[in-house]
């Protein structure tokens, strides 16, 4: 009864909703064109970037082309600057951020590795990779060297750390030798 | 072999590493401000023209619009080298350049307010080859550069920068050679290293003449010294430095986004941000310049080099701000490879109607070699040379010399890097796999495989002035006081790692301050190859000053002389009684110690970087396949392991060895419009496409500072393009002189072979 109330009450507003976790937290932004709302044409980084502060999701090509803004959602890699908001309800989003463990701030394996390894250098494109890399790892935790390099592949780095980064998610896959 | 350090050469996580693996990097984009405005630029559709009207009055009109303002609204502050070029001018020189400029609420409202703005222009005849330019009749892009060809002056580098190289008797040299070669060949893709951040800028003006800028540079005091040019002196200028996204040497020149900025906040009186979109970073902010060389080559038999002469024509697009230095140290550069007594080598750099050409890693002697190698091969060819051995014998020896930058003589007082060169072939098997001039490596069906060495080195990895502080906090820390950022590298922590081996203390103890132009002293910055050698100089100058300032201060308690203390992890004692030390907090707990160190320009060492790559050619679809690279070079001393590979695994992109495989900027010569000014249209490597790369790494202790090392990070994007093209060629038996190699040029080369590709496997 009470939540059949609740929804009229948000009718009548004429405000439609989206809501989704990021990082565990819920998420919940009116729809529309209001400063306050997110426009039918945002996309998810724009939103994770300006309006929630998580500003370890970069973005370079805003084009779906180089896989810097890769995030999580529901465990499978997305493009964030491809990805609208609007179309995110129910999803469960991860981004770089989120990987860290919640309460112990304990760095996940993956990051670990990409710190042993040394797997970056300018770093921009970093956060993105590891989020790829960490789809991968939850999908398959003992990938080929010839698999992570598929995996990789929509990832954009223009120092070259590929070779180290190839190692790092090989030492971080929890199947790996 | 290399000597045992606490720190030095061991592998020590980054700084920033925690930052980097989980997203905590504020890269410009990630800053926060109060009523920050968005900045945006109106570009031009046409190459070339007039702007006759320009109204910005329905734009000013829309909500949210701070700022429109157009050539007739701005100061005649002028950029580039000469200063010629107007921040926003009433003519516009190629697709892409500055019409007008909005400052606004929101980035949204910003990029309206440019389609509000209606432009008339009068359109005008471009030009976009660098040979036509120069032709009697050509559009003009400046009064100032008639023939628009660009004056060579270059202040920074003294009255007599290296504008060519003129010395000896080249007739006489012609005369002794055993061959004499000609050709014309060329450089001129415009690969775009592009590094992931775009560039960008915040600005702050405050009143009366104070700017604030948070800045996207690779070397703040840089920027602020080349800014201060264009806007004058009398304005107050506050660089802050940021972690940036990569820039292979691109960002350098910055003053046309921030004078937009600056401009605008001005005209605003708020913050504004500016930032390039992909798109506008690709097709409006520097590319390599273009290069390409008319050049006769005299050689013996003996691979000694009698005599070089040629004119080298430098593409620039709109303006230069710092081809003029490009050319000086090319010019440079390509002596240190060759030994030759007779030069009349000539220099011409030249505008057209594309977007300026800039600094990028290689700095000049990348652009210069990419064509000029091609000549030499010519010749090597005629007297059955092998390349490795012409390397080996002509690359700059203990000695020998080169005109450098300044225009002066300087005598070379570093290693022999023959040693590496061997090195690195036997790793790569250069002598199984070396078979003769355009003959494969073996042949297998439709695919073919070639080999191909390269070299580049520089005597940049001791120019401009470093300097910096060291303040020891008494309770055993210090803190390094530099103006460097960080661009990729890794040199900030490597810094750091100095001043901790020279103070005797734990990586942990020590730190380095923000870059901030008007709090840390000068520095050049990052640049060319000098970061490991000048900036560390100082540094570790830094850290020396404060250490016998420390023990100065000591030796009343000891009552023995400052030279006979010592310290280690903060503490202070006897040398040889570590075990009777007193802690840094015995010199008194109010009180800074603070060291200061600074480096002046050497320019008698130079670096080495020789590339041997392993191609196979499928004669049938005309696709290179990058098998092998090997990089060898001696640093004297590693400093960071990590680090080091990175720089040269860095040998294939940002407009290194895949220059010469896929990498171009492609523009329209009917239109001047970009073809590709995106991530994929232009091509680069994926992670899905990496050939096996080995690097070969000598530590040869060198006569640079304390730790004996010499930096290499930034050439190792340059020998790779010809080393392709040899490789290229020798695989399929056919010259290939072009960059890229593509597909169809390959194709194209072998349906001139009359009869079929030739040669074979023995």
């Amino acid at each position: 009864m009470t939540v059949t109330r609740k929804r009229k009450s948000l009718k009548r507003a004429g405000e439609n909703r989206v809501r989704f976790l990021v990082n565990g937290n819920r998420v919940d932004l009116g729809i529309g064109e209001e400063e306050h709302q997110v426009g039918y044409s945002e996309t998810l980084a724009e939103t994770l970037r300006e309006r929630l502060g998580l500003t370890g999701t970069k973005v370079t090509c805003d084009n779906g082309a180089c896989g810097t803004c890769t995030v999580l959602m529901d465990g499978k890699a997305v493009l964030s600057c491809m990805t609208l908001t609007v179309e995110c309800g129910g999803k469960n989003i991860t981004t770089i951020e989120g990987l860290r463990h919640p309460e112990t701030g304990a760095l996940d394996p993956i990051q670990q590795a990409f710190i042993d390894e040394g797997a970056f250098q300018c770093g921009f494109c970093t956060p993105g990779i590891i989020m790829s890399a960490k789809a991968l790892l939850l999908e398959n935790g003992a990938p080929t060297e010839h698999e992570v390099k598929e995996a990789l592949s929509g990832n954009f780095c223009r120092c070259i750390t590929h070779y180290q980064v190839v190692r790092a998610v090989l030492a971080a896959a929890p199947g790996g030798k | 072999m290399a000597q045992e350090y606490r720190h030095i050469g061991k592998s020590t996580p980054r700084r920033d590493a925690v930052d980097i693996v989980t997203g905590g990097v504020n890269y410009l984009g990630d800053l926060r401000f109060q009523n920050l405005l968005h900045g945006k630029v109106l570009r031009s559709p046409h190459p070339h023209a007039l702007i006759r009207k320009i109204d910005t009055s329905r734009a000013k009109k829309l909500a949210g619009v701070k700022a429109v303002l157009t050539w007739e609204d701005v100061p005649d502050w002028r950029g580039g080298m000469p200063p010629v070029t107007r921040i926003l001018d009433q003519k516009v020189r190629f697709v892409g350049d500055a019409v007008a400029l909005v400052a606004a609420t929101t980035e949204e409202i910003a990029k309206a307010a440019l389609r509000l703005i209606e432009v008339e222009y009068e359109i005008l005849p471009a030009v976009f080859d660098i040979e036509e330019a120069i032709k009697p009749g050509a559009p003009q892009l400046y009064d100032e550069f008639p023939g628009n060809v660009v004056s060579p002056e270059c202040p920074l580098l003294g009255p007599n920068p290296l504008t060519g190289v003129v010395t000896g008797d080249v007739s006489a040299g012609f005369a002794e050679a055993d061959v004499v070669v000609e050709g014309t060949f060329g450089y001129q893709n415009i690969p775009n290293p592009i590094p992931p951040e775009p560039p960008g800028v915040i600005a702050l003006w405050e009143e009366p003449q104070r700017v604030t800028l948070w800045g996207s540079s690779q070397s703040p005091a840089l920027d602020k010294m080349i800014l201060s040019s264009v806007i004058g002196y009398d304005i107050d200028i506050r660089v802050h430095g940021n972690p940036i996204g990569g820039s292979f040497g691109t960002k350098i020149v910055l003053w046309q986004v921030e004078t937009y900025a600056i401009l605008l906040s001005r005209a605003a009186r708020l913050p504004v941000k500016l930032i390039y979109t992909k798109e506008e970073h690709l097709a409006t902010f520097v590319l390599r310049p273009e290069s390409r060389i008319e050049a006769r080559v005299g050689m013996k038999r003996d691979g000694t080099v009698t005599a070089v002469s040629g004119t080298w024509l430098v593409g620039t697009g709109n303006h230069s701000t710092t081809t003029q230095a490009q050319v000086a140290v090319g010019c440079g550069e390509v002596q240190i490879m060759t030994r030759c007594k007779n030069w009349d080598l000539k220099s011409a750099i030249v505008c057209t109607n594309r977007n300026a050409s800039g600094s990028v890693r290689g700095f000049g002697g990348q652009e210069l070699k990419c064509a000029f190698i091609p000549v030499l091969c010519l010749a090597m060819e005629k007297l059955g040379i092998d390349p490795l051995e012409f390397i080996k014998k002509n690359y700059i020896k203990p000695g020998q010399g080169y005109f450098w930058r300044d225009g002066n003589w300087y005598d070379y007082r570093g290693i022999d890097y023959s040693a590496a060169m061997e090195e690195g072939a036997r790793r790569f098997g250069w002598r199984e796999k070396w078979q003769g001039w355009l003959k494969p490596t073996s042949v297998n069906g439709s695919l073919r495989r070639g080999v191909g060495i390269g070299v580049h080195g520089n005597a940049d990895i001791g120019e401009d002035v470093s300097e910096a502080y060291i303040r020891l906090g008494i309770d055993g820390t210090a803190t390094l006081i530099s103006c460097v950022t960080e661009h990729g590298t890794g040199q900030r922590s490597n810094y750091l790692k100095m001043v901790a081996e020279v103070l005797g203390l734990p990586l942990e103890k020590v730190f380095i301050s923000p870059s901030d132009s008007i709090i840390t002293p000068f520095d050049f910055g990052p640049v060319g190859s000098r970061g490991t050698y000048a900036i560390g100089s100082a540094a570790i100058a830094a850290a020396e000053d404060a250490r016998r300032k420390l023990l100065e201060l000591a030796a009343h308690i000891f009552e023995v002389p400052a030279e006979d203390l010592d310290t280690e992890d903060g503490m202070i004692f006897v040398k040889g009684d570590p075990d009777g030390g007193v802690p840094w907090i015995a010199v008194g707990h109010e009180r800074t110690v603070l060291g200061y160190g600074r480096f002046e320009p050497d320019f008698t060492l130079a670096n080495c970087m020789t590339t041997f790559v392993e191609v196979e050619v499928d004669t049938e679809t005309g696709k290179v396949t990058l098998l092998n690279v090997v990089n060898a070079t001696d640093v004297g001393q590693v400093i960071d392991p990590q680090g080091l590979e990175g720089q040269l695994n860095g040998c294939l992109g940002s407009s290194g060895i895949d220059s010469a495989l896929m990498e171009e900027t492609i523009i329209d010569h009917a239109t001047g419009r970009m073809l590709n000014p995106n991530l994929l249209d232009y091509k680069w490597r994926t992670f899905a496409e990496l050939p096996v790369i080995e690097n070969v790494v000598l530590e040869t202790a060198v006569s640079s500072h304390r730790f004996r090392a010499v930096g290499v990070g930034e050439v190792s994007t340059s020998p790779g393009p010809t080393a392709i093209l040899m490789a290229v060629s020798n695989a399929i038996g056919v010259w290939l002189h072009e960059y890229p190699v593509t597909p169809e040029r390959v194709l194209a080369a072998l349906a001139g072979v009359v009869g079929g590709v030739k040669g074979g496997a023995r």
